[in-house]
């Protein structure tokens, strides 16, 4: 970890970076925010831990937890919204068992997180999986992309 | 083979990509090779990727030109490529049955077209294609042989209007900004497009991001600055990847870096990622941003133009208001005032979604009745259903009811009404929506991004989100719709910026127009059968055909019946969760 910390720290120096770049470059390179990363910056910055907690949690692009391998993300646009995401993700919630306020499987297969809005609004209902963007999504074909990403993982055990 | 004078454009942005316009493409390219005309592709056959066109719901959309004749197919997979090379590109005869058809022609016929002018028709990954129609001329030409001053008047005489959403004049915010005697200014590009519904700024920077950094270089030269930045949000990457193609493209030109155009003047652009915080395109709260802290707003006067991002001047303008400059400095400030009305002048882009036929990006001039937005560039309402509102301005605006259809879209007219222009998203909702739903949509929205600083806008919008809540859940009291009056105007007063000035807004509006709504929610109905606590599912004797499909689809098992045999629902363990309605075939599940 030490050495991708170095390296962050190094194009920040070289680049007018400042902490949210940190920030952005760590999450980048671990998935989420590790809490030893944010010690070895404090330590090495010479910056309270908790300033970089608080910029970590102002910002919706950072994550403090691990996240799944695979990312679900659902748009949450008025677009979105006036088409019926709320009831999509509800059923994406049913088939991955997610419980009430966790956002990732157990067994870190998938994260489904709401984003504001992905600016794709007449596609609406948007969903992208793992960087593809799915427009005008229905609930069984979104079913079937995640049932197809499970049946690929289990084929390769 | 030889083909001569083809052309063939592939829509490349979000939405195109999204239908599998990059699949498109490579069947082009893998078809053309086929049929022995490759050789012949990069010379005599071009093709490109364009940005959006705007009618995104019919991707992808695909121009063939032959010798000057322009095709537009709609809906293209990659399966009807081999088709149209063959027909079309080699026997010159267009696939009649995939071209499109008079709603496409009709989406744009009402429209003007100044900041997308070029959207769609170049490739905005090629800086010549740019060039090649005038690009980067008018930043010469300032730069070159316009005193700093005049380039102001001329912005001034255009009468442009920020477009970002408070509608500043874009002209007053420079020359304060060149009356600051301090060495170091900035020019910041703001492309923190926070507003849910809303797409301009990101497929404007998709289809032609050079005419945005000509604007920042024209606005630069005229207020003194050498240095820029662009702020643009992270979930935006398409936007981020070709703006940053464009800017190295235009250092390497040397239309940015240091003695531009054979000058003294230098000034070069940095691109810096937003990191998912609405209140960061309230320009305080950018610049703290921009600095590496929590991006909180702070109060105002003094304004960035006075001490901004490091204490320095600092001119932020929405990516619109600059996409605009290169095309007035072209044409003349006559030429651009020529468009709108007396105080809205020029054109404005707007994200046309929701219930509307045809959905997508469109640039009408200032001015437009609504209704012929909705009608004639939407075509109507999705399944010829009844319109009920119009929302504008996302969070911080409004709605329009139906029966003011005939409101001109500007600054003053919608302020009057009680909504706004704001950024441009334009949200049609039909009799399925519920007003109420909506105003909690957007407070949810605002609630969850207020940063936090100021009391009113903090703990405000959280009562209003209850009270609402409460609302919506069928246990609202008897003067809750007077609270929400009351509050809200309290919120308004005393917030600090814009995000609370306006976070009532759509709550005022939909009262105002939509009370019985509220009316009907305080007595346990949702005449729209939205507010999923007010409603029941039932199933519909006479549609029901014993199909099963409801059954397995019930997550609570709430639902029984034998196959081909009436099926029933067990309201006590229903959760409405709506996935009996949606599998229906038959329309045999009903709610209310």
């Amino acid at each position: 970890m030490e050495k991708t910390l170095e390296k962050i720290l190094k194009d920040t120096k070289e680049n007018e970076g400042n902490l949210i770049s940190v920030l952005q470059d760590t999450e980048n390179a671990f998935g989420y925010i590790p809490e030893e990363a944010v010690n070895w910056f404090a330590s090495k910055l010479d910056i309270n831990p908790s300033v970089f907690y608080g910029i970590a949690t102002f910002y919706a692009q950072f994550h403090l937890k691990p996240r799944g391998k695979n990312i679900i993300t659902a748009c949450c646009g008025t677009a979105c919204h006036v088409k019926g995401s709320d009831r999509l993700i509800n059923g994406l919630k049913q088939e991955l068992a997610l419980p009430e306020g966790e956002e990732t499987t157990k067994d870190m297969e998938f994260t489904l997180e709401k984003v504001n809005c992905v600016g794709a609004c007449s596609i609406a209902p948007v969903f992208i999986i793992n960087k593809k963007v799915h427009g005008k999504a229905a609930a069984d074909k979104l079913i079937k992309e995640i049932r197809s990403i499970k049946g690929s993982k289990s084929e390769n055990k | 083979m030889k083909i001569n004078n083809t052309v063939i454009k592939v829509c490349m942005g979000t939405g195109g990509i999204a239908a599998g316009g990059s699949e498109v493409m490579d069947a082009f390219r893998a078809e053309l090779k086929a049929s022995g005309i490759e050789a012949a592709v990069e010379k005599n056959c071009l093709m490109h990727k364009v940005g959006c066109r705007g009618l995104c719901a019919k991707d992808v959309l695909v121009d063939v030109i032959v010798k000057g004749q322009k095709t537009t197919y709609q809906y293209v997979k990659p399966e009807m490529v081999s088709r149209i090379v063959k027909e079309h590109i080699i026997e010159k005869n267009p696939v009649a049955d995939w071209v499109v058809g008079d709603d496409y022609h009709n989406f744009h016929k009402k429209q003007l077209k100044v900041v997308l002018s070029d959207c769609g028709s170049i490739d905005p990954e090629d800086i010549d294609a740019y060039i090649a129609g005038n690009g980067y001329e008018a930043a010469r030409k300032v730069i070159t042989s316009s005193a700093p001053a005049d380039v102001i008047g001329t912005i001034k005489a255009s009468g442009l209007r920020g477009r970002g959403g408070a509608g500043f004049p874009t002209g007053v915010k420079w020359e304060a900004a060149m009356k600051q005697s301090s060495k170091q200014k900035y020019m910041i590009c703001n492309a923190d497009e926070g507003d849910p519904g809303a797409f301009m700024d990101r497929s404007v920077i998709e289809g032609n991001p050079h005419a945005v950094i000509e604007g920042m270089i024209i606005g630069a030269y005229s207020i003194g600055s050498d240095k820029g930045y662009v702020y643009i949000r992270a979930e935006y990457p398409l936007a981020v990847e070709r703006l940053r193609k464009a800017l190295s493209d235009a250092r390497a030109r040397g239309f940015l870096g240091k003695g531009i155009f054979g000058t003294k003047f230098s000034f070069d652009i940095k691109v810096k990622l937003g990191a998912g915080a609405f209140v960061c395109g309230e320009e305080t709260a950018l610049i703290a941003s921009i600095e590496g802290q929590r991006g909180m707003p702070r109060a105002k006067p003094p304004f960035p133009v006075y001490s901004g991002l490091w204490g320095k001047p600092t001119v932020i303008n929405n990516v619109e208001t600059l996409a605009n400059v290169p095309y007035i400095i072209r044409n003349g400030a006559q030429w651009f005032s020529s468009f709108g009305t007396e105080k809205s002048k020029g054109t404005k882009v707007f994200a046309l979604t929701g219930k509307i036929k045809n959905s997508g990006l469109i640039e009408v001039p200032m001015g437009i009745p609504l209704r012929e937005i909705i009608y004639d560039i939407g075509g109507g309402i999705e399944g010829n259903r009844a319109l009920k509102a119009v929302q504008t301005g996302g969070p911080s605006g409004g709605c329009i009811p139906a029966e003011m259809l005939d409101t001109p879209v500007d600054f003053e007219s919608l302020a009057k009404v009680g909504s706004i222009v704001g950024s441009g998203g334009m949200v049609v909702l039909d009799e399925d929506n519920c007003m109420v739903n909506m105003a909690q949509y957007f407070l949810q929205f605002t609630q969850m991004e207020s940063c936090g600083k100021c009391v009113p806008c903090r703990i405000g919008t959280k009562r209003l989100l209850e009270i609402i809540g409460r609302i919506t859940k069928g246990k609202g009291k008897e003067g809750d719709v007077e609270l929400l009056e009351k509050l809200s105007a309290d919120i308004k007063a005393a917030s600090l910026c814009g995000l609370g000035q306006t976070a009532p807004n759509p709550i005022l509006s939909t009262i105002k127009y939509f009370r019985d709504e509220y009316e009907a929610h305080l007595k346990g109905k949702c005449p729209a059968a939205v507010c999923k606590e007010l409603l029941t599912y039932y199933i519909l004797e006479e549609f029901c055909k014993g199909c099963g499909a409801c059954l397995r689809a019930c997550p609570a098992k709430a639902i029984t019946g034998e196959k081909k045999k009436l099926h029933k629902i067990d309201p006590a363990v229903c959760i409405k969760c709506g996935a009996c309605f949606d599998v229906c075939k038959f329309k045999a599940v009903g709610k209310e």
